[in-house]
C-alpha cells in the first residue's frame, strides 16, 4: 500500500517537470495553455485507469447525481483522504464541487498570494475527474477556479449528445 | 453492509494505485514529448534519467520531514542502523513492503536491499524500451535526497531489476561520507 504523501510530492514534481520542460523560464501565454493541457491530459489518463479498476458492482449508479456524489466522497476520499465540502447542481448537467482546503494547493500558499500559480496545481485534478467520468460513460468538461487559496471550486459540465 | 465494506477496500486500493498510475502516466507523457525529435529519441534513456534523478531527489528532501515527523525514529549511530530504518520503517511506511538487507561489505559501508518486485510498477504498462532505467532513477533519487537531509551522502543504484527480467530487484546502497553542518557560529 503506497502512502498518500508520495502522490502529493510526485504531483509537485510533475507540475514542475511538465510546466516548463528544458527551460528555466516560464512559458509565454501560448506555452502556458499547452502546459496546462498536458497536465490535464495526464490526469485524464490516470482518472480513466482508476475508473477501469473499480469493480462493476460499484458502478451501478442509478442517476447522474449518484456519480457526482461518488466523485465527491469515494474518489476524493481515495485520492485526498477527505471528502469534497459541497456539491451543488442546477439539475441541468452543471455541477459545482467545492473544496475549502484543497490538499494540492495547501503547500502553495494561502489567500491571494500565488493566485496566478493555482491553475497549474489544479490541471491534473481536473483531468482526473474528467477521466474517471469518462470511464463511467460520462463525457464532460471540467474546469477549476480559485478565489483564495487553498479553497477551490471544480465545475463539471456534462456533455449531453 | 457489504457495499459499505467494499467501498472501504476499494478506496484503499485506488489510493495505492494512484501513485504508480501517476508515475506511469508521467513517464509516458515525457516519452511522447520527445518522440518526434529523432536526435532526442536516441538519447531518450539518458534524458529521461537526467529528469528523474533530480525529481526523485526533491521528493526525498521533503519526504524525510514527513518521515521524521511520523516515525519517532532517533538518530542513527551507524550505517547498519540506517539500513534497518530504511528497510523496516521507511519502506514499510511508504510502500507497504519490507525489503531484506543483505551483502554487507566488509567495511560496513555498502549493503543491498532486496525486493521481490520493483515497488513502483505493480500494474503500469511501461512505454517500450524506456521502462526500468527511468523508474529506478526516481527511487534512487528519493533515497539520496532523504539521506542527505540527515547528513549522509550516499549512492543508491539498481543492480538487479525484475523489470529487466532479473529474479529480484536489488538496490545497492553505498555510504560516501558524513555531511558536516556548515552553519555559522551563533545561528540555529
Amino acid at each position: 500500500m503506497v502512502d498518500a504523501v508520495l502522490f502529493e510530492l510526485l504531483h509537485t514534481e510533475m507540475v514542475a517537470e511538465l510546466w516548463a520542460p528544458d527551460s528555466d523560464l516560464d512559458p509565454g501565454p501560448g506555452g502556458q495553455r499547452t502546459s496546462l493541457q498536458v497536465l490535464e491530459g495526464v490526469g485524464f489518463r490516470v482518472g480513466q485507469a482508476l475508473g477501469e479498476r473499480l469493480p462493476r458492482e460499484m458502478l451501478a449508479f442509478r442517476e447522474e447525481l449518484d456519480v457526482l456524489k461518488f466523485l465527491c466522497k469515494d474518489l476524493w476520499g481515495a485520492v485526498f483522504q477527505k471528502q469534497m465540502d459541497s456539491l451543488r447542481t442546477n439539475h441541468q448537467g452543471t455541477y459545482i464541487l467545492q473544496d475549502s482546503s484543497f490538499p494540492l494547493l495547501v503547500h502553495v500558499g494561502s489567500g491571494l498570494q500565488y493566485l496566478e500559480e493555482a491553475p497549474k496545481f489544479l490541471a491534473f485534478t481536473c483531468g482526473l475527474l474528467r477521466g474517471t467520468l469518462s470511464t463511467l460513460g460520462i463525457k464532460s468538461l471540467v474546469s477549476a477556479s480559485v478565489a483564495a487559496l487553498p479553497a477551490c471550486k471544480f465545475q463539471v459540465v456534462i456533455e449531453r449528445s | 453492509m457489504s457495499r459499505q465494506a467494499n467501498r472501504g477496500t476499494e478506496s484503499k486500493k485506488m489510493s495505492s494505485e494512484l501513485f504508480t498510475l501517476t508515475y506511469g502516466a508521467l513517464v509516458t507523457q515525457l516519452c511522447k514529448d520527445y518522440e518526434n525529435d529523432e536526435d532526442v529519441n536516441k538519447q531518450l534513456d539518458k534524458i529521461l534519467c537526467s529528469h528523474f534523478l533530480p525529481r526523485g531527489y526533491n521528493i526525498g528532501v521533503r519526504l524525510i520531514e514527513d518521515f521524521l515527523a511520523r516515525s519517532n525514529v532517533g538518530k542513527c549511530h551507524d550505517f547498519r542502523e540506517t539500513a534497518d530504518v530504511i528497510a523496516k520503517v521507511a519502506f514499510k511506511m511508504y510502500l507497504g513492503i519490507t525489503p531484506s538487507i543483505t551483502n554487507w561489505s566488509p567495511a560496513g559501508d555498502e549493503f543491498s536491499l532486496i525486493l521481490e518486485n520493483n515497488p513502483l510498477v505493480d500494474f503500469v504498462e511501461l512505454p517500450d524500451n524506456h521502462s526500468s532505467l527511468i523508474y529506478s532513477n526516481l527511487l534512487c533519487g528519493v533515497l539520496r535526497g532523504a539521506l542527505e537531509m540527515v547528513q549522509m551522502a550516499v549512492e543508491a543504484k539498481f543492480v538487479q531489476d525484475t523489470l529487466k527480467g532479473d529474479g529480484v530487484t536489488e538496490i545497492r546502497m553505498r555510504f560516501i561520507r558524513r555531511i558536516e553542518d556548515n552553519l555559522p557560529v551563533g545561528e540555529e
